[in-house]
Order: structure tokens, then sequence, then C-alpha cells
């Protein structure tokens, strides 16, 4: 069962020649035809593609080339579908784009390559990464491996089932509000988001540009270091990336904690949060502090506008970046009589729902006469909420919650009330106001056999402490290592 | 009724950048529809701008240059609004912190001199180029993304006249800065025109009336004369005048309506969050400053002053910096600077323009025409004889003085042999003699043409003359 392994354990065997690169693709791709037919992570994957690159990647091993010099040869890769990949299709999830082929490839993606990743697949998401079900996607919703009644969690849904399932060996995601975050602890893996400037975002198809980030879903918090080593940095095509060193963060691995300071927002004990998700999040920090971490209560006074203030930051800029998905220069294109109505035709039809109520409040929301009341508000919001966050860490070195307030729900369960959907990222959307870094690590199992996510804040470009603590955290327990109930 | 014009103006120009403001495609005017495009300039989903510093500098530039403050952080907006050649469906330009604020533009109008105060001049990115067909429309993004400087002057031009003024001492700075070319063929500078009347003494704006994409000075001085009598026209009819958006129809020679205040655009601006805040250091500053070069209007008064030149003489070099630079090179330590203007303004222009030689192509070294100056100035040579020296320098390269040495051209001063000369021709010609001597003065000329022509054109013609009167009045 190669599929099954993660990539410290999968390049060892690579490199112990127990094991080719195109064995473990092929065995990524049966399980894909096994599985998928009823996760649907997947909208599409190239299957000759990442076959002939794993073949590259073995003629590469058969050379010699060694694994710290390609920390990802031969590793299998895949990547949610609103990242470019030169000459794979680039669709968001969303119809507009209709048989779109990506010209060019992300830098995430020459990154990838340059350490030698099979890059594949083109994973589900809500549209435009808009969602935290995967239930908006225009190709049918993906599903919870662990009770495929469920939902995933999203918005990279797809990138979390696919690495809960073992349809790959790790998976790009992106994280606007919660979106790596959130799913990852639906599904029972582990999702980084990183701070933001740390990774690039060229060739990520912009939800909203001053909150996005591309980050990785693994199966352990080691391979998170992995992956996180080989995608961070700065970059010139990327005028928000920061220029500043990328650690070593696989190295920091070392499983102390000692000493370090964990504080729990008394702001996230909120109404909706499930008694279930609770008693394994508290679990999870009395295991912190068993391992010798100090827990501390404190402070997020802004929390509660949180959430306001991100949906009007998010949609105005969305309305934004949506604006050119209007069918002249790519993607599908419905004719009228003059532009404007090609143009109303083209993105009436092209569009799904919550992208079109998105569009229309942050456009709304950017009016003259009611931009001063709602986005420049919501401005000085962000910054008390990322005041809030940088106060709390001059106390503490982590700040520790439920990922999410509740287990995967039903599918269709909140699809008719957006405000409640809205509500699952209630503790995930503060860190990207805030512009730090987040973890989500398997951390239990509800009574459902549903797996609980911790979420581990750190400082911004804080993700070497973040990593060591959530990786001595998973060193002593085995929530990472269960696996779902599939055929 | 009396009536009073304000005029404001937006002028667009493109930077004189080798690729465009957010990407590396070349900034390249006239190539085939599509060819000088990215991802980026046509908007791909997940591409990302990268501000192009030549662009950055020459905004700051043109800053210095037109005496605005250059702050020290400058930021990038979106501008939100469809159309098809708009490859993002927004515009990345400057709402409120422009990269520069303020400043002036002066220049001549007859004698007196005018000023024009600038509100700010903004970086923002220029879109494609809508093109129709009887049942379809092309776009051309080849020049989507070429960096544009948006100069707005504050609402006080008094004239069409002064509003064309104004736009050739614009243009001017701006080519001689080197920030732009300015080539109105190719759609380097667009003008939108802001124009109301109100009556004499009336303190409040008349209706705004804003007549937009002008590619012309003079269209925009006509369009302007026209506007102007239409409102004037409906006001002193008692008609009302709205704010709105016209066209200006070249053909017609008239504006017309586009659209009233009521459809205007709400263009959603908000701060581009894929850009960061434009905070240049203090070197940077320096150095860009460290750029600015002498304005059109200072450099005129200046040669006036250093060379005495006329101001007829100053303009041809204002308007033509080359030759300017070409003249100061020469003019530099001759004692008749002046002299030097004429050979350079009418002699060597006239040359240059009859062989269609430019001055980079010139055999002859620039400190040439100082020394055939003077060469004429001491005495060694006349001035019928430099210009054969100068036509034997043009062609060869070869340098006057070796010129005037190896053909035997230098002036004959010496008296003795002169005075022989003189004499040899009233003897061959006693007719003139004695007209001069019955006091017909004109004859004196034929006497001295004579001596002239003996000595090969060579003789002081001054000294010639001289002599004749001396002998004959013996």
């Amino acid at each position: 069962m190669p599929h099954t392994l993660t990539i410290h354990e999968l390049t060892a065997r690579l490199a112990a020649k127990e094991l080719t690169a195109s064995e473990i693709v092929q065995a990524c791709m049966d399980r894909i035809a096994s599985v998928d037919g009823e996760l649907n992570a997947f909208i599409g994957h190239d299957v000759e593609d990442a076959l002939a690159q794993a073949e590259l990647a073995d003629r590469a091993l058969a050379d010699g080339v060694v694994h710290e010099a390609k920390p990802l040869l031969g590793v299998p890769i895949a990547i949610k579908d609103v990242i470019a990949v030169k000459d794979q299709p680039l669709s968001c999830g969303s119809k507009i784009l209709g048989e779109f082929i990506s010209p060019y490839e992300a830098t995430v993606i020459s990154k990838l390559r340059d350490a030698g990743a099979v890059i594949f697949g083109r994973l589900n998401m809500d549209e435009f990464a808009m969602g935290s079900s995967t239930e908006n996607s225009a190709y049918q919703p993906a599903r919870n491996p662990w009770d495929t009644d469920r939902i995933p969690g999203g918005s990279s849904g797809g990138s979390a089932v696919a690495v809960a399932a073992d349809e790959c060996i790790a998976s790009l995601g992106s994280d606007t509000g919660g979106s790596i975050r959130q799913p990852a602890s639906l599904c029972g893996c582990v999702g980084l988001k990183p701070t933001y400037g740390r990774v690039s975002r060229f060739g990520l198809v912009a939800y909203a540009s001053s909150l996005d980030q591309i980050g990785p879903l693994t199966k352990d918090v080691h391979d998170a270091a992995i992956m996180l080593n080989v995608i961070s940095g700065y970059d010139p095509q990327d005028s928000t990336s920061e220029p500043r060193d990328v650690p070593d963060y696989s190295a920091a691995l070392n499983g102390e904690i000692k000493g370090l300071k964990v504080g729990l927002p008394k702001e996230y004990q909120s109404a909706g949060l499930d008694p279930e998700v609770k008693s394994n999040v508290d679990a999870a920090v009395a295991k912190l502090e068993e391992l010798g971490a100090e827990i501390m209560d404190i402070s997020l006074p802004h929390t509660e506008y949180a959430i306001a203030a991100y949906y009007i930051i998010a949609t105005a800029e969305a309305s934004a970046n949506l604006a050119r998905f209007d069918g002249v220069r790519y993607g599908d294109r419905i004719d009228g009589v003059d532009p404007i109505e090609m143009l109303c035709a083209t993105r009436g039809t092209g569009f799904g729902e919550e992208v079109k109520r998105r569009i229309i409040l942050g456009t709304y929301v950017l009016s003259s006469g009611y931009y001063d009341a709602y986005y420049l508000r919501a401005q000085k919001v962000r910054t008390l909420v990322r005041d809030d966050y940088l106060k709390a860490f001059e106390k503490v070195d982590l700040i520790a919650s439920p990922t999410s307030p509740t287990a995967a729900f039903k599918v269709g369960e909140k699809v008719g009330d957006p405000l409640q959907m809205y509500l699952s990222d209630i503790y995930t959307i503060s860190a990207n106001l805030a512009s730090t870094c987040g973890i989500s690590v398997p951390c239990g199992f509800t009574s459902r056999g549903l797996p609980v996510g911790l979420q581990l804040l750190g400082q911004p470009f804080g993700e070497k402490q973040l990593l060591q603590a959530a990786h001595a955290y998973e060193q002593h327990t085995d929530w990472h290592s269960r696996r779902p109930p599939l055929n | 009724m009396k009536y009073e014009v304000v005029i404001g103006l937006e002028t667009h120009v493109q930077l004189k950048t080798l690729s465009k403001m957010w990407c590396g495609c070349a900034n390249l005017y006239g190539a085939e529809p599509n060819t000088q495009v990215c991802p980026i300039c046509l908007g791909m989903p997940g591409v990302l701008p990268v501000p192009n510093a030549e662009a950055l500098r020459l905004t700051a530039l043109t800053g210095f240059l037109l005496n605005s403050e250059v702050p020290s952080k400058a930021k990038f907006d979106r501008k939100n609004y469809f159309y098809p050649d708009s490859a993002k469906n927004y515009q990345l330009t400057q709402l409120d912190m422009p990269s520069t604020q303020g400043g002036f533009v002066e220049f001549e109008m007859g004698d007196e001199l005018a000023r024009v105060n600038i509100t700010r001049a903004h970086l923002e990115e220029d879109v494609g180029k809508s093109t129709h067909f009887s049942d379809y429309s092309g776009v051309d993004f080849n020049r989507a993304g070429v960096p544009l400087l948006e100069i707005i002057t504050e609402p006080e031009i008094s004239s069409p006249n002064m509003a064309f003024e104004y736009l050739n001492a614009l243009k001017n700075i701006l080519q001689y800065g080197g920030v732009s070319d300015c080539d109105m063929e190719k759609g380097q500078v667009r003008c939108d025109l802001n124009v109301s009347v109100r009556s004499l003494g009336q303190k409040e704006l008349g209706a705004k009336v804003e007549i937009k994409n002008m590619n012309s000075f003079s269209g925009a001085r006509r369009a302007l004369e026209y506007e102007i009598s239409r409102q004037v026209k409906v006001l002193s009819e008692g008609g009302l005048l709205r704010q709105e958006t016209r066209r200006w129809d070249d053909e017609a020679g008239i504006t017309d309506s586009m659209r009233t205040k009521e459809e205007a655009h709400d263009y959603r601006y908000f701060p581009d969050p894929d850009l960061m805040p434009h905070t240049p250091s203090q070197e940077w500053h320096e150095q860009v400053r460290a750029c600015v070069v002498e304005l059109p209007l200072a450099r005129k008064h200046r040669l006036m002053a250093d060379y005495q030149l006329p101001s007829g003489d100053a303009d041809v070099f204002v308007g033509d910096p080359a030759l300017g630079d070409y003249y100061e090179k020469v003019a530099k330590g001759v004692k008749n600077p002046k002299a030097v203007a004429n050979w350079v303004i009418n002699t060597l222009q006239a040359k240059m323009t009859e062989s269609g030689l430019g001055l980079p192509d010139l055999r002859f070294d620039p400190s040439a025409i100082g020394e055939l100056v003077n060469l004429v100035e001491g005495g060694q040579i006349n001035s019928r004889i430099a210009q054969e020296v100068f036509l034997e320098m043009f062609n060869s390269g070869q340098n006057p003085a070796v010129i005037v040495e190896a053909k035997g051209l230098l002036q004959v001063s010496d008296s003795d042999e002169l005075g022989q000369m003189c004499r040899d021709v009233i003897v061959a010609n006693p007719g003139s003699a004695d007209d001069f001597c019955n006091g017909k003065t004109a004859a004196l000329n034929f006497l001295k043409g004579q001596v002239m022509k003996a000595s090969q054109g060579k003789a002081n013609p001054q000294l010639v003359g001289e002599l004749l009167e001396q002998i004959l009045n013996e």
C-alpha cells in the first residue's frame, strides 16, 4: 500500500530503491480509480503526464540524484484547481473558464518541480475558493472519506480528501479564511496556512488578494515542514511576498516544547462550539501542558467583528479580482448584441450562486457613498484584529483553539443558510485578517467517528515554532495515522 | 453679458520605457496585433503585477521637471469598470496618493510669461485598442499595460490658445527630460479637456463639460473654440448647461454629447492589494533629481544671456535640442557667438537638409565652425571665401585653416600688393574711374569688384575700397 506513505517515508523508500516513482504514481492512480468515484476529490487528472514525470524522476534517482538535493524527487503531489500548472486545465471549480488551459506556471509549481515532485491532478474546490464545504463546486461536491454523506469542508475540500484518502502523498490548497485548515480538520489530515507573504501567490487565481495564501495539506506535520521549505521564499513576481530567509523547518522538529507558552482565547468559547469538538480540543491542550507547555488564558477582544470585516474585505477584493472573467480573452463566452449584454450573459451563466452573491456584496461595499461605512471601516477592524494578535503574542508563543466549531456536517445541511456556512470559519478567519500563520492537526474523533482538528496559530513568520509544537503534539498521539474506513 | 472661460486639462502621456508597466512585454508601437502580450498584460487568471522601476523613475523625474512635490509614499488603486479593451476590467491607477503632487508649467505667450498650475501627475496603465468591424469587434492588447502618466492642471486656463501653448510647453519639457517621445502620430499623447464658461465676475464655476480623447493639440484648440462658443450661445439665449461628457468630431468640427452626469461611472476605487506602496529612499530621490535637465524656457533665457542671441535664434535651438547642444559646443569660447548662430541656423542647417545628413553624420568637428568664424573675425579670410571653405569642410571634413592654407585662400591685406592691383584696375577701366571722379560713387563698387576678381576673391574688401578711394582722390 505505498500510496498510504508520508513524504518522508516515501522518499526513504525511493532512495533505498525499494520502490520507484512510477510505482508510487501508479499506486495513486489506482487508488483514485478505486475511491474517487465516490469521493470526487479530483476534477481531473492527467495520468499520462504524471507517469511521464515519474519516469523522469526514476531516471534522476537512477542517476544518483538524492533527496537532500531534490527533497520531493518522485513524490506525487496533487494541486488545488486554483493554482496554475502550465499546459493543464485551470477551472477554479467554475464553469466560466470553460476548457481553459493555463499557458504559464505558478511559482509554487516551479518550486515543486525544482524539488523533483510529480505534479498531477486538479483538486475539487468551492468555486473560486468561496465556500466551506466544496458544495459550491461546479463539478459536484467532494465527499468526506470518513462519512461520504458529509462534506469534507472547503474551499480546499478536494485537497484534504485526496490526502486523507491516500489518493496522493500531499497536496496544495489555498487559505483565504480557513480554506486549508478547516477541510484538513474535517478530513483528519494536517493543513498549514503560512504567514501572508511567506509563499508566492503568483499563479494562484485570486479570491481575496490581501488574504490568500497557498499552503500544504499533508499526512503529518513533518511532511508539512518539508513542503513549506520547498514552496516558501521571496518571489520577484509577487510584490507582496517577503524578502526574508526561509529557515530549515524540518530540522526544527525536535519534539521539544518545554516552556512554550500557549494562549487560549476566551472569545473562542463561543455558543456554536460543538461539545464533542470542545472536549477533544481540551484534551489536546492538556496533552500540550503535559508535554511541558505553559497554558494561559488570553483575550482577542475584536474577535466578534472578524467575520463581518472578512466578508467585506474579501468580497470587495473578489469583486475586482473576478471582473476579468468576461469571455473576451479566454473562457466560455455567451454572445450578445453589445459588450454589456455579452458580459452579463457570460458572467450570469458562468458563475455559480455563491460567487455571484460575493461579487454583488463586494461591489456594494465599494460603491460610492458606502465605501467609508463598509470597506474603510472593515480595514480599521482588520488593523484592530491584527493588533489583538500582536499583543497576545507578546505574552504567548502560540494560540490554541478548535479549527472548526463542528465536525463535518451533512451534504446539503447548510446550503440554504449562507450565514451558518460562514460561521464554519469563525476560528480560522482571524489568522488571515492578522496575516499570520496557522496549522490544523488531527486531535481526536467525535462519537460518530468524525475527525476533530486542533488549530495552533503562530506569530507572523513563526512557522518554525508552530511546526515544532504541532510536531511534538503529533509525536505523542496517533490521530494522524488513523485512516478512513474506505474499501 | 461678458463671459469668462475656465479650462482644465488632463493629459495622458506614454512613458518612454523599454517594457510595459507590470510585465516584461515590449513597450512597442506598430507591431502586429496581440504579439506584444503575455499572461500578465492579458489579465490571465492568477497573474500579478510587478511595477516597472523605470516608469516610477520617469514619473518622479516628471515631478521634478514640473516643480512638483514628489512624496515619499505613493500607492496604486484599482479603478473598476467593464470594457472589452481592459484586460482585468479594472485599471491600475493612483487615486489619493499619487507619485507627484502640485507643480507648474511656465511658457511664453507672445511677450508675456504664462503659468499653469499642475494639480498632480499620476502613474497608470494604458488599455488595449478596440477596432470595430462590420459585425464584430477586435481588441489589440499590445498597448495594454503601457505606462501612462496622467498630468492634470488646475482649472485656470483662460483661452483655447493658452491651452494650446501649455500643451506644447508640456510636450517640450517631457521630451527634454527624456520622459516621453510625445509622438502624437503614435498616440503617445492624448488629452481630455474640461471646459466651462461663466458670467464675468461670477464666483462659482459653470457646468463642467468634458471632451474626451483629443489626439492633437490643434484639434484640442479647435474643440475648445467650438465648445466655448456653443456654451456662450446656450447661456446668452437663456439656456442651461449641464455637466456632461462630449466627444469631438474633427471632420464636422463640432462636439456632441456622450453621457450626462447621471450616467457617470461609479469606479469603486480601492487600494490594489497586489502592490505594495511605493516608498523610495532619499537616495533614490536624489538620484532621480540629478537627472533633471534644464527646461526649454530656462534654456532660452540662458542662450539669450550667455550668447547674446536674439529671441528667434534661441527659439530655434530650444525647439531642436540636439541642434542647440551642437551650437553650444561650438559657441563656447568663440568671440562672436551670434555669428556662430548664423552659421549653424542658416548655412549648416541648409546644407544638412540639402544633403540629407544629420548632426551625427557630419565629417568635421563642431569646433571647426568656431575656427571658421574666428578666421573671418580675425580678418584672415573674408566672408565669401568663408562660404567656400565651409563647403570644402562639409565635404571633406578638413580643418578650415588647413583648407585656407592648402588653397592659398588667405586674405590679402598687404597695402603695397593691393595698391598695385588697384592702380592696374584703374588703368584698365578709365571710364569707371572718370565716373567716380564725376561723383558717381557707385562706380567704386565696380572697380572694387574688378580688384576682388583679380585677387581671386582673396583681397580684403574693406581695404580695397579704402585704397581705391585714396588713389582716385589723389
